[in-house]
């Protein structure tokens, strides 16, 4: 007679598994690297090359002789955190920045903290804002997208630089807007200078579809974001239409579309409840508009995502899930 | 109409009913019976038979041991061999009555055959004392000593009976055959359950993923002109079946933690409960049977059994054909609250529901990672719980906590384990962290209880002692 197996139940489970969802957020991320790819050309996959292979070499390494424990690289964490690092970076960055901004997601954001699920903050926002602040010039300088395999033209600021520009030198929003000839149809479907991911808004709220439709991010986090930022920005826009940007430039700019739908839906970094989901990105949605109007950034998603990611703790304690019968 | 089903949490596991379209077959008694006495929630019972008597079916084998407890009878007509502890399906030593079969012998007041018998008693304690008798407990799993749930305290009201038929474990359909098959005796059962909690209105539930069995019922019970029996279409999610769950879903009340269905005015039978009060009541036969499905993707045969209590599980199985080749686990349930058999010499219960045959690919467990805060099990918990903080709180045994958290609710079904993409054994853990707060929970109560007598006996030698004076 055989051997039988015993367990306590339950005896089967589902096909979910962390490389699961890991490789639903890189499906969902595809559209978005793709355009990047089509709009910024062969730098831009080289940049997102580098991005994603120093992360997965880094993780590798770290576990390896750091750690000495088992590789974690098919649980796909480390190839998201490359993708979105990469996405948050201009074409334009030199290769080695690339890598040292991967150093410090993947091994202080991460690793330092004891690896996936133990991370407080985002690892490849950790990464951009780090580059931001130790390399300006290369975060800051912004070329017009030419196309695979086209060259560099024009080298411009971003919308969110030129109206912070244009506002301390006294212009009012409406000439810096009619003089850069921004227009939101164009910004909704390409074309404008940024950061790769930032480049096709279609392209990522489509990614965010997906993850919803595949039900592995709930909707709550991103969508309470969107309607902070379009309420907080309806009402400075509307009391001073010359000092403040409108609802829909501040949606479409920046990294706001793949802040909100892909970084601040980190299941890691954000609170598991509905409702401290909501006033995660209630939080996210006000402190950006808040460093976007008054801050010395022009930009202020990251700086946000990051400050809210530290209070995910305090959001985990505070709201609980409706039980049942109490 | 929209469908109805609970409020918070579950899981959608794949239903795989393989064998829902075999009849019930009868399996004849095996040589050999091995008849627990532990067959009930409660105090075992105590049996009444000595070694060498003859018995015949039906013949009382043990009486309740307790309050909580049921009768035992026996399945088969034979001699007592030898009345001792054997092991269980898990290998624990449990008191058994064995019998060898001689003959098919039943007791004379049996009725046998087929005929219908609808006319229903008028005297509610002559039921309920029948059932008592006949030694029925709840089949939908815990194997509550059912007189007991038809007798709520005084002061509940009872306002709705619901017929479960949710069979919302994947694989399991003798629920569902049963219905198909027996939907008559079901229906006279739910009513005369209906009938002794005082006339109240009685919702049989079935989910959406037996049509059949719907359309069957709502035909019976318009057949037999029941006016206060309703079939309610449920729609499909695991754990529907369960008690807590389902009265959400009916009725759209939640029992309070700690609290009876009685309390929401709900009482839950299954539907096996239901044959089973029909068969006591209007057949006078005992509970000695039941219908149990024995499946599995690598099992050739997918069938229903009509099998004796008491009937080994190797016995079941060699008469299938044996034990299939890739098969690593044996499970007597479904796959998500069953228990794995450790020994398939052990001998079916009254709750025994399923056989099922799983390989090891269906059953393998990844190994651990890291919990990446997903909230899949806190999403899946039909409870409300967070198995995730849960977890930790039990591997660090802090009690205190557990409580605060509620692990005292867990209903063990399985669901935050099924969900969690880092393959955390949740449920496992929690299991002992549950133990911890019912423990202290438990402990309280009892500390209560001693101070307050002790404030009574102290009470009076005071007052002797002021009258002293």
């Amino acid at each position: 007679m055989s051997k039988l197996l015993v367990s306590p139940s339950p005896h089967i489970h589902s096909k979910d598994s962390t490389r699961s969802l890991m490789l639903d957020v890189v499906i969902a991320l595809l559209p978005a690297v793709l355009c990047s790819f089509v709009f910024y050309g062969w730098r831009e996959i080289l940049v997102m090359a580098v991005s994603v292979c120093s992360c997965l070499l880094l993780e590798w390494a770290i576990t390896r002789f750091l750690l000495k424990k088992p590789s974690t690289l098919c649980d796909l964490s480390a190839v998201v955190t490359g993708i979105l690092l990469g996405l948050n970076l201009p074409y334009t960055t030199p290769w080695w920045v690339v890598f040292v901004g991967a150093v410090v997601a993947i091994g202080v954001a991460k690793m330092t903290f004891g690896g996936l699920g133990q991370n407080i903050w985002n690892p490849a926002l950790v990464g951009r804002v780090f580059l931001l602040v130790s390399f300006p010039t290369y975060m800051t300088t912004w070329s017009q997208p030419q196309g695979l395999f086209g060259v560099d033209a024009v080298t411009g600021p971003t919308p969110l630089g030129a109206i912070n520009e244009g506002l301390m030198q006294g212009a009012t929003v409406q000439d810096i807007m009619a003089q850069n000839g921004y227009d939101y149809g164009q910004m909704l479907f390409a074309n404008l200078g940024g950061s790769a991911g930032e480049v096709c808004a279609i392209a990522l709220l489509l990614g965010f579809v997906y993850l919803c439709v595949r039900r592995v991010i709930k909707p709550w986090i991103t969508l309470s974001i969107f309607a902070t930022v379009a309420l907080t920005a309806l009402i400075f826009w509307g009391v001073n239409p010359a000092r403040f940007t409108g609802p829909v430039f501040n949606l479409l700019t920046g990294g706001l579309i793949l802040g909100a739908c892909f970084m601040a839906t980190d299941y890691v970094t954000s609170p598991m409840s509905l409702w401290g989901g909501v006033v995660f990105g209630v939080g996210i949605g006000f402190l950006t508009m808040m460093i976007r109007y008054f801050g010395s950034y022009p930009e202020g998603v990251s700086f946000a995502i990051l400050i809210m990611n530290s209070f995910v703790p305090l959001l985990n304690r505070a709201f609980h899930q409706k039980k049942f019968g109490r | 109409m929209s469908k109805h089903t609970f409020a918070i949490g579950g899981v959608h596991p794949h239903d795989n009913k393989l064998a829902r379209d075999s009849r019930i077959e009868i399996l004849p008694p095996a040589p050999t019976m091995y008849i627990s006495v532990a067959q009930h929630l409660g105090a075992p019972a105590q049996p009444v038979v000595a070694v060498g008597d003859k018995v015949k079916v039906g013949q009382v084998l043990a009486g309740p041991g307790g309050f909580v407890s049921a009768y035992v009878h026996s399945p088969v007509s034979g001699t007592v061999k030898s009345i001792g502890p054997r092991p269980d399906l898990a290998g624990r030593p449990v008191p058994h009555i064995e019998i060898a079969v001689e003959g098919d012998e039943w007791m004379e007041d049996i009725d046998t055959s087929d005929n219908l018998v609808t006319d229903l008693p008028a005297d509610n304690a002559a039921i309920i004392e029948k059932i008592h008798k006949a030694g029925v407990v709840g089949l939908g799993g815990a194997t509550f000593p059912t007189h007991i749930k038809l007798s709520p305290p005084p002061g509940s009201k009872c306002e709705r009976i619901i017929i479960n038929g949710c069979e919302c474990e994947p694989y399991l359909t003798s629920d569902y055959r049963v219905l198909l098959e027996k939907g008559e005796q079901v229906a006279v059962g739910a009513a005369l359950i209906a009938q002794v909690m005082g006339n109240v209105p009685c919702t049989i539930a079935i989910e959406e993923n037996k049509p059949e069995a719907i359309a069957h019922m709502r035909e019976v019970v318009a057949k037999l002109g029941y006016k206060n029996i309703e079939v309610m279409e449920l729609k499909m999610r695991y754990p529907q079946g369960s008690e807590k769950q389902l009265i959400d879903a009916v009725m759209h009340r939640q029992v309070r933690s700690g609290g009876l269905p009685i309390s929401v005015g709900a009482v839950v039978q299954n539907v096996g409960t239901a044959l089973a009060v029909y068969e006591a009541v209007q057949k006078n036969k005992p509970l000695i049977d039941n219908t149990i499905t024995v499946t599995g993707k690598c099992f050739p045969k997918q069938v229903n059994l009509q099998v004796r209590v008491g009937t080994p599980f190797s016995y079941i199985i060699d008469s299938l054909g044996g034990m299939p080749e890739d098969a690593v686990k044996v499970i007597s349930g479904g796959p998500m609250m069953g228990k794995a058999i450790a020994n398939l010499d052990a001998s079916t219960l009254k709750g025994t529901s399923a056989l099922l045959f799983l390989t090891e690919k269906e059953t393998r467990r990844a190994p651990e990672s890291a919990c990446i805060r997903c909230g899949k099990c806190a999403d899946a918990c039909p409870m409300g719980l967070e198995p995730f903080l849960l977890q930790k709180l039990s591997r660090i045994a802090d009690t205190e906590a557990l409580e605060a958290n509620a692990a005292q609710d867990c209903i063990e079904c399985g669901c935050c384990l099924y969900s969690c993409p880092a393959h955390i054994p949740l449920l496992d853990i929690i299991r002992t962290g549950k133990g911890l707060a019912l423990g202290a929970i438990r402990a309280r109560a009892a500390a209560a209880k001693a101070a307050a007598e002790a404030a009574k006996s102290s009470v009076i030698p005071s007052e002797a002692k002021e009258s002293k004076k």
